[in-house]
């Protein structure tokens, strides 16, 4: 098998989508030559011209606006957002429109959309182009969320959300795009709501979205020195969410620590927490569940603080080991 | 008050005597709703467009069929005059399972795909974008449709107004944006809120042609709209409409309107009611009599009675339909 880059899978799977489906279009700021702002797009314009690979002005309302017109009359827009940020300058037509159309009107309407935005920090690009908001659209009923961590699953799942007749809100994280791994060279789709099993453990249960998956299999490596055995699961889609396969490792390990880093308050980590705490397994629990997340402080731009505003591979490690020993106790 | 600047010499492009009959059912269809609302038959918010019916016919029922309308919350005389089901509109006003939006809409967001209304909307300005959609999609199909977007003057405040024309601009869309300035943003006065003389000025910032026209004349409406549907249609472009035009009610059912003189709005009501007008016309031209237009009324009274009456036996939604069209089908 090849291996290819997250950034790549990205671009394959737009290429294919675009070549496999006239419905399909691009629109965003500085798609088309410029290949976007991290490169997703790249040579796509040049291949299926400026109609297909449309550039857009800066205009964050209009992009997300006319792709809810355009999917409700028989198109297939892909949106890109360059920074997940802007996403707060688009917010009216995917959380009022996008998001309640197809129920607001009694199923007479589909609204199938795909947001493609860059989120996440490690960038040193500070807090108007750091931010995991991904948290506040798994709030919104009527809106899918994605975030995938392999380019594996980036191009499954963006097959997946393209072909999906719903809006659906695609994270790619920034500092994932240069990673690499196997990934078919023929188009394949990954469902959308179901969790991956990243690694296979007995003791306890990381339960990791976006960048923390990685950091949380670097964990797992480290403590596996010292016979601790720890399973990974990457939801892979915060809506609809998995919640079988979350639950089925935790009442095998009976420890489970959430990471993410979006900021933990008022975020998707208390949901994974409730839906734990809602169920049987939570008294079976060894001890307490543990939460590592965002500091709820916005990105610093400067590169030690950045780093310490979000979970890393020594905090992961630091709480299985605490994890572990209060079971001991 | 804001005086008519522009006036177009009127050329009959609408059947005006079935004009009149459309006009009579949005404003017929309106005055059931406030009846049915003051005795407590009728749940949620609604916004009546009594005065603004030559915009509505004037603008939407030009159109074909497959064309489509993107409108505001002030909505009931578009989707009327697109020819949305007016039985379906009263059902989904009285919160039945047949309502057009199986009574999860209400007003603010009548919607008939099947008749080219692509929906109305709680949100102020933001059908402005989601009808530049619209267009690009018919362009980029080549269809040859075009999109005709209702918005308030006050909806000429927001950014989405600016990033969607600006957009129609620059791509040609096939779409008309119609302002229907009726003088007040809720309680503000435009001229309050804007310091322009006319809204359609601001299209020139966007190279769109802009109009502002006399929006209670049927014919002057109809005529403009249809050159602009001709222009977008043969690849012209964006045209932006402001068609001057009152509401003779409040903004929504609760408004006291305490901002607004008894004298103003008597004056619009008497010297520019849309309706009013046309009769007039109609009569001086002998093409119908005011016997024929008491039939016509009373006739489309009786219609409308019976509507009501029959869609008060239809049944309500029940708790399992909370929870149907969350999420579309999966495509096939």
């Amino acid at each position: 098998m090849r291996t290819v880059t997250y950034l790549q899978a990205i671009n394959e799977a737009l290429d294919e989508a675009l070549a496999q489906d006239e419905q399909v279009f691009l629109l965003g700021e500085d798609i088309g030559v410029y290949g976007g702002g991290f490169g997703a797009t790249s040579g796509l314009q040049e291949k299926y011209g400026k109609q297909r690979v449309r550039d857009t002005p800066i205009s964050e309302s209009a992009i997300a606006g006319a792709a809810v017109g355009a999917a409700m009359t028989g198109m297939r827009p892909i949106m890109e957002l360059q920074f997940s940020d802007f996403i707060t300058v688009a917010m009216d037509q995917l959380v009022n429109q996008a998001a309640k159309i197809h129920y607001m009107y009694g199923g007479k309407a589909n609204v199938p959309l795909v947001m493609r935005t860059a989120a996440g920090s490690g960038t040193g690009a500070a807090a108007q182009h750091s931010q995991s908001l991904e948290n506040w659209m798994a709030h919104i009923p009527g809106l899918k969320v994605i975030q995938p961590t392999t380019p594996y699953d980036a191009k499954g799942l963006l097959h997946a959300a393209i072909k999906d007749n719903n809006p659906v809100m695609f994270y790619e994280h920034k500092l994932l795009y240069q990673t690499e791994g196997v990934v078919p060279a023929e188009s394949y789709t990954i469902p959308i709501g179901v969790a991956d099993v990243k690694r296979v453990g007995n003791d306890v249960t990381i339960i990791a979205t976006g960048i923390m998956v990685s950091k949380s299999l670097a964990a797992a490596e480290i403590v596996k020195e010292k016979g601790i055995s720890v399973e990974v699961i990457d939801p892979r889609t915060l809506v609809p969410l998995d919640e079988e396969t979350l639950l089925t490792s935790v009442e095998k390990t009976n420890r489970v620590i959430i990471a993410t880093e979006a900021v933990k308050n008022s975020g998707f980590s208390g949901e994974l927490v409730s839906i734990i705490a809602e169920s049987k397994i939570s008294l079976k629990l060894k001890a307490p569940i543990v939460r590592l997340g965002g500091e709820f402080v916005p990105m610093p731009a400067q590169k030690t603080l950045e780093a310490h505003a979000i979970p890393q591979i020594d905090s992961l490690v630091q709480a299985v080991e605490q994890l572990m020993k209060e079971v001991d106790n | 008050m804001k005086q008519v600047t522009v006036k177009e010499e009127p050329t009959t492009s609408i059947d005006e005597l079935e004009a009149l009959k459309k006009m009579w059912q949005i404003r017929i269809f309106e005055e059931t709703l406030q009846e049915l609302f003051d005795a407590g038959e009728l749940y949620g918010t609604m916004h009546l467009c009594i005065g603004q019916e030559a915009t509505a016919v004037g603008g939407a029922s030009l159109l074909n069929e497959s064309d489509w309308i993107v409108s505001t919350h002030r909505n009931h005389g578009h989707c009327i005059a697109k020819g949305t089901d007016i039985r379906s509109m009263f059902a989904e006003m009285l919160g039945k399972k047949t309502g057009t939006n199986e009574g999860k809409g209400g007003s603010m967001h009548i919607a008939d795909l099947a008749v080219g209304n692509l929906g109305s909307n709680g949100i102020v300005g933001a059908g402005f974008p989601i009808a530049a959609g619209a267009a690009l999609s018919a362009q980029m199909q080549g269809t040859k449709q075009v999109v005709l977007c209702y918005a308030g003057d006050g909806a000429t405040n927001e950014g989405s107004f600016h990033e969607a024309l600006n957009l129609a601009s620059i791509w040609q869309l096939p779409v008309i944006y119609f302002i229907e300035n009726n003088q007040y943003g809720m309680s503000s006065s435009i001229e309050q809120m804007v310091n322009i003389e006319k809204l359609s000025e601001r299209g020139k910032s966007y190279g769109i042609q802009g109009i502002t026209i006399d929006g209670n004349d049927l014919s002057v409406v109809s005529n403009t709209v249809s050159k602009a549907v001709k222009k977008a249609r043969n690849g012209g472009g964006p045209t932006l409409i402001e068609a001057l035009t009152y509401r003779h009610k409040g903004h929504s059912k609760s408004d006291k309107l305490k901002y607004r003189s008894d004298d103003e709005c008597r004056q619009w009501q008497e010297h520019n009611d849309p309706i009013l007008r046309l009769e007039k016309k109609l009569l001086e031209h002998n093409e119908i009599t005011s016997k024929g237009i008491r039939q016509l009324e009373q006739s489309i009274r009786q219609e409308m009675a019976d509507l009501v009456a029959s869609v008060k036996l239809d049944d309500e939604p029940t708790k399992a339909d909370l929870w149907t069209h969350v999420y579309a089908e999966e495509k096939i």
